[in-house]
């Protein structure tokens, strides 16, 4: 294949790279639904299964906001299993490398579409708050647990994203996963636990308190994507 | 024959010495010359054990992270750094189990309770964890490699991870503090003998940790030798047959 007849091809820079793998990734999951048909219901259920478990209305109102990252936490695992079983089932993440795709493009686009269905997966679960574990949300609270929400899910899918990469076609990676992202998300899970805390008014707890966790969400976020960008290549190159 | 299958060396011998001379004294010390504790009676001697061997374990772990550096930075790249952070990494994470049941143990008999959500506690719980994780990592197979750039990524990661786990956990509980976290070390005024036994402990355990690091990354080097030489020998047998 000679260069002149080559096309210019948007997968050549790491901001096309990354357009183009979330594009997918999203079409991917719009034609197989399985964030809709399968994660979403299992999100749902185990907020049912802690209902269950904890059997008071009074505990369950104020340990909701830890349920709620706690069942984002679980299907997160599933999440990232799912994006990058779809990259590994036929070589394509291998055939990606070798084609020449920047590691940083690929990380940042299959992090932005985990980042886009996980926005939907919490916004889902705190409603499910609202609902099941009466939940309480002000307008200011809103603005908080927006922030919170965005922040957290920025944090989880970078995490997720680089450790689902190392992960990938390894033996035993259902097992592995956990075992290494777990760890790494615990302040996220304390940060956004906190801070929705803040926005539900849980223990009288006020919004202005919540703002700290944001700024620990916020560091969270920004260093594992930036390190995740560097560090997903080599990562990768075997 | 004999010399180049084994994993001891004049140095490794020389360090084993001053291993039972450490612990023996440590042994000596710390359960029959040293006194018990005003407070704590005689659970003060789990100390002997319990400190030592968080000490280690640290010190393990940043040999761990500083070895992985030095694989992933070109001009020392060498898979020699990568075995000694493997080994480094499977002694923390075995002396980091010690000291956390030790701990416990302690807390039981001194707190009245095994365990305690302090953040220096947590933390290091989460150092257990995290570095088990790494072992895992080294296991998933691969060329030599393979494996040592894989793994010092996850290490250096792991050194980004605990500082924002501690720095989240100390916020966490200053921020939701309902009882006074006991401090592990308290103010306890130490006598001389049993500060003189800790040190024994730190300095065996010491020893104890270059012994245990040397024999073993000799033992990954030699696995890693069997691994890419089994092929040709295999391939040399496989010939011989074809020619007989």
């Amino acid at each position: 294949m000679s260069n002149a007849d080559q096309p210019r091809f948007a997968g050549t820079t790491v901001i096309g790279t990354a357009r183009l793998i979330a594009a997918k990734d999203l079409r991917v999951e719009l034609r197989s639904r399985v964030l809709l048909n399968q994660v979403l219901p299992f999100a749902l259920i185990v907020m049912v299964m802690f209902a269950f478990a904890l059997d008071s209305d009074a505990v369950l109102e104020r340990v909701a906001p830890g349920l709620v990252w706690l069942a984002a936490l679980f299907s997160t695992l599933i999440m990232v299993s799912r994006s990058f079983a779809v990259e590994t089932a036929d070589g394509a993440l291998d055939q990606l490398r070798s084609a020449g795709v920047p590691a940083m493009g690929i990380f940042i686009g299959k992090m932005m579409a985990l980042m886009a269905q996980l926005v939907v997966l919490v916004t889902l679960l705190i409603l499910t708050a609202v609902v099941l574990y009466r939940a309480e949300l002000s307008w200011a609270g809103s603005v908080l647990l927006v922030t919170t929400g965005l922040t957290a899910t920025c944090g989880l899918a970078a995490v997720g994203t680089l450790y689902g990469g190392l992960a990938a076609g390894a033996k035993g990676r259902e097992t592995l996963l956990p075992l290494l992202l777990l760890p790494v998300v615990a302040p996220v899970l304390i940060g956004a636990t906190r801070a929705t805390e803040s926005a539900f008014g849980t223990r009288g707890v006020s919004t202005g308190q919540g703002w700290p966790w944001l700024g620990l969400l916020a560091v969270f976020a920004v260093l594992f994507s930036v390190s995740g960008a560097v560090a997903f290549g080599p990562l990768l190159d075997d | 024959m004999s010399n180049d299958r084994a994993t001891s060396t004049p140095f490794t011998k020389g360090l084993g010495f001053f291993v039972v001379l450490g612990i023996a004294l440590l042994i000596i010390l710390g359960i029959f010359v040293s006194p018990a504790d005003v407070n704590q009676g005689e659970s003060v001697r789990i100390m002997y054990a319990h400190v030592p061997g968080a000490w280690l374990a640290y010190l393990a772990f940043v040999m761990t992270a500083v070895s992985s550096a030095a694989y992933l930075w070109k001009r020392t790249r060498s898979l020699t750094w990568d075995r000694i952070a493997g080994a480094s990494a499977e002694v923390g994470v075995l002396f980091m189990g010690i000291s956390l049941v030790t701990g416990s143990l302690w807390g039981r008999l001194t707190w009245g309770t095994y365990w305690t959500w302090d953040a220096r506690l947590t933390t290091t719980a989460f150092l257990f964890v995290t570095y088990i994780g790494y072992l895992a990592v080294r296991g998933l197979g691969g060329t030599a490699h393979q494996r040592a750039r894989r793994s010092s990524v996850i290490a250096l990661l792991a050194v980004l991870e605990i500082p924002l786990v501690h720095f989240s956990v100390v916020m966490w509980r200053s921020l939701h503090q309902r009882a006074t976290v006991l401090s592990p070390d308290g103010d306890i005024k130490m006598d001389g003998l049993m500060l003189f036994t800790l040190l024994c402990g730190v300095f065996g355990f010491s020893v104890l940790f270059a012994w245990l690091v040397s024999h073993r990354q000799r033992i990954m080097a030699m696995k890693d030798v069997q691994q890419t030489t089994a092929i040709d020998v295999a391939v040399a047998e496989r010939l011989k047959e074809a020619q007989a």
